[in-house]
C-alpha cells in the first residue's frame, strides 16, 4: 500500500479518489471531497447515487475499494478505532435493542465509547432529545419518530466532533419530521461538523453552508450555499441528474 | 478493553432473559434430540454403554448449532452490528463479547441437559470430573461457532452454512468429548482422562487466536 | 501477456507432467510386482496414496495463499487459493473413492475409521465448505474473504483431527492395519507416482488460477467499459 501525503491541518475530513465496487457495479468513482471544520455539508443525489456508501465509507463501516480518507488528520488506513471517538451516524436503521429501554440502549453504547458519568450524560442527552419520559420504555415500542429521536441520542451520548446523518428525515410522518428538525437544529451548533444526506432539495438548502451533488457515484456539482440559488437550484439538480445522461 | 467485552456480554444477556425465546427452544431441542436418539439406537433400557456418551454431545452439538444461528442473526435487525462497528474498539472485542454470550448460553444450556442426560440412563448426578470436560468442549464449540456464526449470516443459506461450517472442524471436540465423558461414566481415574482433555484445551486455545486475527476480515464490509 | 517463450515453457511442463504421469502408469502396472498377500487391487494404493499426499498439499498452498490474500488483496493469490482447492477437492474425492475400492476386495469392508483416511474426508468436507461459503456469497469480493477465512482456520484444524482420531484409534483398534513392508520397487513406484501426481497438481492449479485471474480482469475491464458507455 503506498504511503499517501497527510491531509491539509485545517480539514475535519478529506476524502481523495475514493472508489467502491460491489461486485460487477461501481458504486462510488474518483469521489474527492473535502469538509472543514464546523462546516454543515449537504450531500444531494438520487437514489443510487452512492450516498450512503459515501457516508458509510467516511464513517469507517466499509472500506473503500480505492482512494484515501483523513478524519481529523488521521489517515483511516491507520487505527480506525482511534477515529471512530470523533464520529457518529445517525442512519435509517436505529441501531436499537428493540427489548432492551432507551436508556439501557444509552447505557450500552455510553459504556462502549467509555463515557464518563454516564447517568447524568444519558439524563442531559434524553432530555435534548426530549425523550426523557420514555427512558424507560423498551425501544421497540416506540414509534418511528421517537425511535428516530432515540437514535440522534445515541449518537451524540459521546458528543462527536463529527456527525453523519444520513437522509434523517426519512420515513417520518410531518409531525415527527418537525420534532427532529427542532432537535438537530439544536443539536448540531457550534463546532461540530455535520454532514448530512437528503433528497429534499429545499429542506436540504436550509441546513446546509456547502452544498454537494452527487449522481452514479461522481460528485457532479459542489458549491457553497450562498453561491446557490435556491429558485434555481431544482434546474440544477435536473440538469446535473437528469436527462440526457 | 475486557470492559467493554463484558458490556457486550450483559447486553445480549438482558436481551434474552426479556424474551427468553431462544434459551426455551434451545433447550427443548436439546431434550429432543436425546430423546430421538434414545428411539433411534433403541436402548431405552440398556445399561450405559460405548453410545450412551455420544447422546449427549450429539444433543449438546445440535442444540448449540441452533443457538449458534442466533448470536449474530440479533445483530442484523436494525443493523444494530453497524452500531457495534461504529464503536471505537478493535473488532475482536465484538468476536469475544458474542463469544462469551455464545459460551454463558451453551453452558447454561449444558447445565439443564446433563443433569437430565444422566437421570434418563440412571447415572449418579454428582460426577465432579464432568464438568471440566463440559466447559473445556463448549468453549471450543463457542470459539469456532461464533466465528462461522459471523460468517454464515452473511452467506445466501445462512441457516444450512454453520453446521457445514462448524461440524466438521468440530470432530476432534466431539471425539475428545464423547470419549472423555465415556471415561467418566464409566468411573475411570483422572488420569485417563487427561490427553483428551489437552486436546480440546489445545483446540480453545488455537482457535479463540486463530478466530481474533481473523475476525475483522469476517465483518468488514 | 501470452508470448513465446510462456508457451513454449507451458508446453514444456505438460509435456514433463505426461512423462511423469506415463513413467508411473508403466511402474504400477508394469513394473511392480504383485503384492503377494493382497494381490492385484493392491496396485490402487500407488494411487491411493499419492492422492491423499497432493490432496493434503493443496489444502496447505490454499492455506498460505488465503493468507497472502488476507494481508495484500491481490486477486492472484485468491485466484491461486481458490485453483488449489478446487484440485485439492478432486483428488480428495478420488482419496474417498480409492479407499473403498481398496479395501472392499482385500479385506471385505468398504470404509474403515482409520486416521489417514478419516482425516481425508474431514478436509473433504472443510474443502467443500471452503467453496460452498465461495457460492453462496453475494458479493465475490466478500465470498474470496469468507473463503480465505475457512482455508486458513480449516486448514489448522487437520493436524488436530488427525491426532485425535488417531488416538481414539488406538483406544478403539480394529484388526485392521493398512501398513505393510514396502520393497525397494513398491518404494521407487510410490515415489514416481507421488512426484507425477504432484506436478499433475501443480500443472491443473497453475492452469486454473491463471484463468481465473483473466476472468477476474476481464469482468473488470468490461465493467469499466460498461461505466465509460453510460
Amino acid at each position: 500500500m503506498a504511503k499517501s501525503a497527510p491531509a491539509p491541518p485545517d480539514a475535519a475530513i478529506e476524502a481523495r479518489g475514493l472508489t467502491k465496487v460491489f461486485g460487477d457495479r461501481y458504486a462510488l468513482r474518483g469521489v474527492d471531497l473535502s469538509v472543514g471544520r464546523g462546516e454543515h455539508l449537504v450531500i444531494f443525489g438520487p437514489n443510487g447515487a452512492g450516498k450512503t456508501t459515501l457516508v458509510k465509507i467516511l464513517a469507517t463501516l466499509v472500506k473503500p475499494s480505492s482512494g484515501d480518507v483523513w478524519l481529523d488528520g488521521s489517515n483511516l488506513r491507520a487505527r480506525p478505532e482511534l477515529v471512530r471517538r470523533k464520529l457518529s451516524l445517525v442512519s435509517h436503521q436505529t441501531f436499537l435493542y428493540d427489548n432492551l429501554t432507551v436508556y439501557e440502549n444509552l447505557r450500552f453504547y455510553g459504556r462502549m465509547y467509555g463515557i464518563p458519568d454516564l447517568e447524568r450524560n444519558i439524563r442531559e442527552v434524553a432530555a435534548r432529545v426530549q425523550l426523557e419520559t420514555r427512558l424507560h420504555q423498551r425501544a421497540g415500542t416506540l414509534s418511528h419518530g421517537l425511535q428516530r429521536r432515540a437514535a440522534i441520542a445515541r449518537a451524540v451520548l459521546h458528543d462527536p466532533p463529527i456527525l453523519f446523518l444520513d437522509e434523517p428525515e426519512a420515513g417520518l410522518d410531518p409531525r415527527a419530521t418537525s420534532v427532529v428538525r427542532e432537535i438537530l437544529g439544536s443539536v448540531n451548533t457550534g463546532e461540530r461538523t455535520v454532514i448530512i444526506t437528503t433528497h429534499n432539495l429545499e429542506r436540504g438548502l436550509e441546513l446546509g453552508d456547502r452544498v454537494v451533488i452527487l449522481h452514479r457515484g461522481q460528485v457532479v456539482f459542489q458549491a457553497p450555499r450562498r453561491e446557490v440559488d435556491a429558485a434555481g437550484f431544482r434546474r440544477v439538480y435536473d440538469r446535473c441528474t437528469g436527462a440526457g445522461r | 478493553m475486557l470492559g467493554q467485552v463484558i458490556t457486550i456480554l450483559w447486553k445480549d444477556i438482558q436481551t434474552e432473559l426479556r424474551t427468553k425465546e431462544v434459551i426455551t427452544s434451545v433447550l427443548v431441542f436439546a431434550l429432543l434430540v436425546l430423546v430421538i436418539f434414545v428411539f433411534a439406537f433403541g436402548i431405552g433400557e440398556s445399561p450405559v454403554n460405548e453410545v450412551t456418551p455420544g447422546i449427549l454431545w450429539a444433543a449438546l452439538t445440535f442444540g448449540g448449532i441452533l443457538g449458534g444461528n442466533r448470536i449474530f442473526a440479533v445483530e442484523k435487525e436494525n443493523s444494530r452490528l453497524e452500531g457495534l462497528m461504529l464503536c471505537p474498539v478493535d473488532r475482536a472485542v465484538i468476536y469475544w463479547g458474542k463469544l462469551a454470550g455464545n459460551f454463558v448460553f451453551m453452558l447454561f444450556v449444558a447445565a439443564v441437559v446433563t443433569p437430565v442426560f444422566l437421570a434418563l440412563f440412571n447415572l449418579p448426578l454428582f460426577l465432579p470430573a464432568l464438568p471440566p470436560v463440559i466447559l473445556l468442549a463448549v468453549a471450543g464449540f463457542a470459539a469456532a461457532g461464533t466465528l462461522f456464526a459471523a460468517v454464515a449470516i452473511n452467506t445466501r443459506a445462512r441457516d444450512i452454512m454453520l453446521p457445514l461450517l462448524f461440524l466438521p472442524v468440530a470432530v476432534p471436540v466431539i471425539v475428545a468429548a464423547v470419549e472423555a465423558t465415556g471415561l467418566v461414566l464409566a468411573g475411570r481415574p483422572w488420569g485417563e482422562m487427561l490427553i483428551w482433555l489437552q486436546i480440546m484445551a489445545a483446540f480453545d486455545i488455537i482457535y479463540l487466536v486463530a478466530s481474533t486475527l481473523v475476525f475483522e476480515f469476517v465483518i468488514e464490509e | 501477456m501470452r508470448n513465446g517463450k510462456s508457451a513454449v515453457r507451458d508446453s514444456f511442463l505438460w509435456g514433463l507432467g505426461l512423462l511423469l504421469m506415463l513413467a508411473a502408469l508403466y511402474m504400477v502396472f508394469a513394473y511392480v510386482p504383485t503384492e503377494k498377500n493382497t494381490g492385484i487391487v493392491q496396485r490402487i494404493f500407488y494411487f491411493h496414496v499419492p492422492l491423499a499426499w497432493v490432496s493434503f498439499l493443496a489444502f496447505f498452498i490454499t492455506f498460505i495463499f488465503s493468507i497472502l490474500y488476507l494481508g495484500k488483496r491481490a486477486v492472484k493469490w485468491d485466484a491461486l487459493a481458490h485453483a488449489s482447492a478446487e484440485v485439492g477437492v478432486i483428488f480428495t474425492t478420488l482419496v474417498l473413492i480409492t479407499g473403498p475400492i481398496w479395501a472392499k476386495p482385500v479385506w471385505g469392508i468398504w470404509w474403515t475409521w482409520d486416521a489417514r483416511l478419516t482425516t481425508s474426508l474431514v478436509l473433504w468436507l472443510i474443502y467443500l465448505a471452503y467453496l460452498l461459503v465461495r457460492g453462496l456469497t453475494a458479493e465475490p469480493e466478500r465470498g474470496a474473504r469468507f473463503s480465505a477465512v475457512i482455508g486458513i482456520v480449516g486448514f489448522i484444524d487437520v493436524p488436530i483431527v488427525f491426532l485425535t482420531v488417531n488416538l481414539w484409534r488406538t483406544q478403539h483398534p480394529t484388526t485392521i492395519v493398512f501398513e505393510g513392508g514396502l520393497t525397494a520397487p513398491m518404494l521407487a513406484t510410490l515415489l514416481v507416482c507421488v512426484t507425477a501426481f504432484t506436478v499433475l497438481y501443480a500443472l491443473l492449479t497453475w492452469q486454473s488460477a491463471r484463468l481465473k485471474t483473466l476472468e477476474a480482469e476481464f469482468r473488470r475491464l468490461t465493467m469499466m467499459q460498461t461505466e465509460k458507455e453510460e
